[in-house]
């Protein structure tokens, strides 16, 4: 089927999931902090594939599915959040939202 | 070394790669929306290389489609502005990159350091595992109870993003005004507008009623202009 080395497909999904923390430490923009998780999410997702694809097991597409399904929900409700602190605040940038830092 | 699956799995890992790096590095959201568009399809092609067509569509169609359309809309609807330049928070930059660097290399150590193991038998027949039809069998049977609470993850993200994101007052604070209102209402005739308490404004079962209180309302507070007389009468 393929002749790429699984550790391929695995360093990949590494170096993208750390390119995703990377960014949610950096951004300061809410909705680049949400972009940056939907990166760590479907990077995971890459592991997920690429082990079911070399087992020839069908349970890690399956995960994928189910992590899709919560991620929609995830942008949802998230996006919800960011237009509520929008509305609020004026701002995205989370350095504002501080409020319940002591 | 260099067959085409090769190849073709260089140029989609190089291409979510570099949009990866260019969702960090960009200041505008919208921009960064893009590269993570560009990840997302980059990630279906290699998707369709691992032997998964169905994830590869639902990828395209979920990420790509729906949930970015959402992301783009929000970053629109609130008309947001570049980050602007700031004098760079080296205890930020410095956490980012020492946890970036460990994060990396704990991966690299399991990629390269642990055995994996040798003793999985992979069967040798043509593989079905991806095709939309296993997927279907496994949701339905095996794993039918985590697809039967997803429906209920749903519901819960309508429920709260709706809940979130509703502006809030206009409620109905006392039944027996809206009861009395409504009297008024049907011993009137309800064919003209009258003074109503904007509070009061929301009867359940009362279109009609309720209506009318909203349109008082709005040209009490002015936000809207007062019918000309004429059309007062037909309602």
């Amino acid at each position: 089927m393929t002749t790429i080395p699984l550790s391929w497909y695995l360093a990949l999904s590494a170096v993208l999931f750390t390119i995703g923390v990377v960014g949610v430490i950096i951004k300061r923009n809410a909705i680049a902090m949400f972009m940056c998780i939907e990166l760590m999410l479907n990077a995971v997702n890459l592991t997920f594939v690429a082990f079911s694809s070399y087992f020839r097991d069908v349970t890690g597409q399956l995960f994928v599915f189910i992590v899709m399904t919560v991620a929609a929900a995830e942008a949802a409700v998230g996006l919800g959040i960011i237009i509520t602190v929008f509305r609020n605040r004026e701002s995205l940038d989370v350095d504002d939202a501080s409020i319940l830092k002591f | 070394m260099f067959e085409p699956t090769a190849l073709l799995f260089i140029l989609f890992a190089g291409l979510a790669l570099g949009c990866a790096v260019s969702l960090v590095a960009q200041r505008n959201p919208l921009y960064c929306a893009i590269s993570l568009i560009g990840v997302f399809v980059a990630l279906a092609g290699l998707y369709i290389l691992l032997a998964a067509p169905f994830i590869a569509a639902v990828q395209v169609i979920v990420y790509a489609g729906a949930i970015m359309v959402l992301v783009i809309f929000v970053i629109m609807l609130l008309n947001v502005e570049e980050e602007e330049h700031r004098p760079l928070n080296w205890r930020f930059i410095s956490a980012a990159i020492a946890l970036g660097a460990i994060l990396f290399a704990e991966a690299a150590f399991v990629l390269f350091f642990v055995n994996t193991p040798r003793s999985v038998q992979l069967s040798s027949e043509a593989p079905t595992a991806g095709l939309t039809a296993s997927i279907g069998t496994g949701l339905f049977t095996e794993y039918l109870l985590p697809f039967e609470i997803t429906s209920v993850l749903i519901l819960m993200a309508i429920v709260g993003a709706m809940s979130l994101a509703r502006r809030v007052g206009l409620v109905p604070r006392s039944a027996s005004a809206l009861a009395q209102m409504a009297a008024d209402n049907q011993s009137t005739g309800g064919g003209n507008l009258r003074p109503v308490d904007a509070r009061q404004i929301i009867q359940p079962g009362n279109t009609e009623a309720t209506g009318q209180a909203m349109a008082q309302m709005q040209i009490e507070r002015g936000e809207a202009a007062a019918p000309a007389p004429d059309k007062e009468q037909d309602g």
